[in-house]
């Protein structure tokens, strides 16, 4: 029992700061342009497939940095060519627009690479155990990657509360028009977070690869669940879709670990039911894909505005 | 320096401003004054292109109407909007910290100086804007304006809402900004501030300029405000 508790607070851990690296640069976009970028996770996935072509030629660290680098600059092309002239037109264009690039990006991806998972993986060495507890592994690598994910949590946190580009991407959150008459470039900031967004989420798909699968269909695993966070979180708050990635990531990873059944929950507070039948059956396993979504729709129920959030969706 | 000709402006399909024609002086202080929705707002709107303009608008010589905004402001054109926009999560230091436009060139404008006039200010300098009260916000947005020295400051309705002593005090911010040479254009409704600061009196009507002239003028001008300025 202790070894589930430890190994998937971990995981569940781990899996809450890749989340994380997703909605932070969703909710970023989202509260400056007003857009719901549909695009996110084919970013998150063209990081994971950079890194593995790049990675054959330049070895796996270099790739690591370049992935991020690169997704953000196919990031500012699409924001300065494509999202700023569909913006003139409103944001339902804006949505299509970022729909249809989410397509774009999926085929292109089955086209190049084609439609089974790549191999993609870690190093040898990073396969390596970290510490083995009650008989049970750690990889180097997860210890690797939950540190990437810290110090990036730390950069963006220092980014924006520390620095004057932070000031005036939170002052153009709420009022982009007067950040423009005090005399700053609001819309090449706008391109700017929109890269920066774009390079997290690929840095997510970077390091998150390896441990899940890279494979075309990873875009359309993880977008909705990035979707549901930020709604979770609350619609452009960051503190928000911080705890609602947490929060999503180790209800799920122990819904996964978990070796019991809704007959036995119910069980468990007397109700007495055969732990065996149809629905009473079920494990928490196989609800565990679902709970990112029953928490949407209970949240849209009962707290529009979400966790932290000051805007109702 | 402000050479504003044939500007019109439209809201949709209603045709809001309908050929103003005015100019201004360097060190110039003039007075926008008119009933509400005669396209006051819109016309300094409509210069800094928050409104698409139709028409000339000229700064300093060169044209400058269709520019995206910052672009004008770089310019060296400061407008304080009537919805006094502070930034609520910023603190009242970073608020005037981002009116710099340069942070390696400084101007003649000093963080410290804005809070040594404004003790409210002072005290309040490291939390959050959104606390301040309405008077002290709308300190905060012209002084953050000018942080980014300005040689034109249009300044959209400062005393609207506000207690007589407040009105009083922007009065005296405004009298110091002119005597630092800056140019104002200051858009009111009431006559009270805008008569004693301005050196001239421009009066909109329909959307178009009905009236110029000084203060004095305007004061002997019964029949034009009671046609145009009097509730």
């Amino acid at each position: 029992m202790l070894e589930i508790i430890v190994f998937s607070t971990l995981n569940g851990l781990l899996y809450g700061l890749l989340l994380f690296m997703l909605s932070s640069g969703l909710t970023l976009i989202f509260s400056m342009m007003g857009v719901l970028n549909f695009a996110h996770a084919s970013f998150y996935m063209l990081g994971a497939y950079f890194a593995y072509a790049l990675g054959l030629h330049v070895g796996f660290w270099p790739a690591l940095l370049l992935s991020p680098l690169l997704v953000a600059g196919l990031g500012a092309v699409v924001e300065r060519f494509g999202l700023r002239r569909v913006h003139e037109h409103g944001h339902v264009a804006e949505l299509l627009f970022t729909f249809g690039l989410a397509y774009v990006i999926d085929e292109t991806v089955h086209l190049l690479w084609g439609s089974i998972p790549v191999s993609y993986t870690a190093p040898e060495y990073l396969r390596a155990p970290l510490f083995s507890l009650f008989g049970t592994d750690y990889s180097i690598y997860r210890g690797v990657t939950m540190m990437i994910a810290v110090l990036m949590f730390v950069a963006l946190w220092y980014l924006l509360r520390k620095t004057r580009v932070g000031m005036m991407i939170r002052a153009a959150l709420t009022h982009g028009a007067m950040v423009g008459h005090l005399g700053h470039n609001v819309p090449r900031l706008f391109m700017g977070v929109f890269a920066f967004g774009c390079a997290l989420a690929a840095l997510a798909g970077v390091i998150g690869g390896p441990l899940l699968s890279t494979e075309p269909g990873m875009a359309q695993a993880l977008g909705p669940v990035v979707f549901v966070v930020v709604v979770v979180g609350g619609m452009g708050s960051l503190l928000g879709a911080f705890y609602a990635s947490l929060l999503i990531g180790l209800v799920q990873t122990f819904f996964v670990a978990l070796d019991v059944s809704i007959g036995d929950l119910l069980n468990a507070v007397g109700f007495g039911v055969d732990p065996y039948g149809e629905v009473t059956g079920i494990t928490l396993a196989s609800i565990a894909p679902m709970t990112p979504f029953i928490l949407l729709v209970l949240i849209l129920i009962f707290r529009p505005r979400g966790l932290m959030g000051e805007l109702e969706p | 320096m402000l050479e504003v000709n044939d500007l019109h402006a439209y809201y949709g399909k209603s045709h809001i401003l309908n050929g103003v024609n005015f100019s201004m002086k360097e060190g110039e202080v003039v007075a926008l004054l008119g009933r509400n929705g005669v396209g006051r707002s819109t016309t300094v709107k409509a210069i800094m292109g928050e409104v698409p303009p139709q028409g000339s608008i000229r700064f300093r010589g060169e044209e400058i109407a269709g520019l995206p905004n910052h672009r004008i402001a770089r310019k060296g054109l400061g407008y304080v909007p009537e919805n006094r926009d502070i930034f609520p999560t910023l603190s009242v230091r970073q608020n005037l910290e981002l009116g710099i436009k340069n942070t390696r060139r400084p101007g003649k404008w000093k963080v410290e100086q804005f809070l040594e006039m404004f003790p409210n200010l002072a005290q309040r300098a490291d939390s959050p804007a959104g606390v301040l009260s309405g008077g002290e916000k709308q300190m905060l947005t012209i002084s953050r304006t000018l942080m980014g020295d300005p040689e034109l400051i249009m300044i959209d309705e400062p005393t609207e809402g506000l207690a007589p002593l407040i009105v009083k005090q922007i009065g005296e911010l405004i009298s110091e900004i002119a005597r630092a040479g800056v140019s104002i254009l200051l858009v009111e409704q009431k006559l009270s501030i805008a008569m004693d600061i301005s050196h001239r009196v421009l009066v909109m009507g329909h959307g178009q300029i009905v009236f110029e002239g000084t203060p004095q003028e305007l004061r002997a001008d019964e029949a034009i405000r009671k046609e145009w300025l009097e509730v």
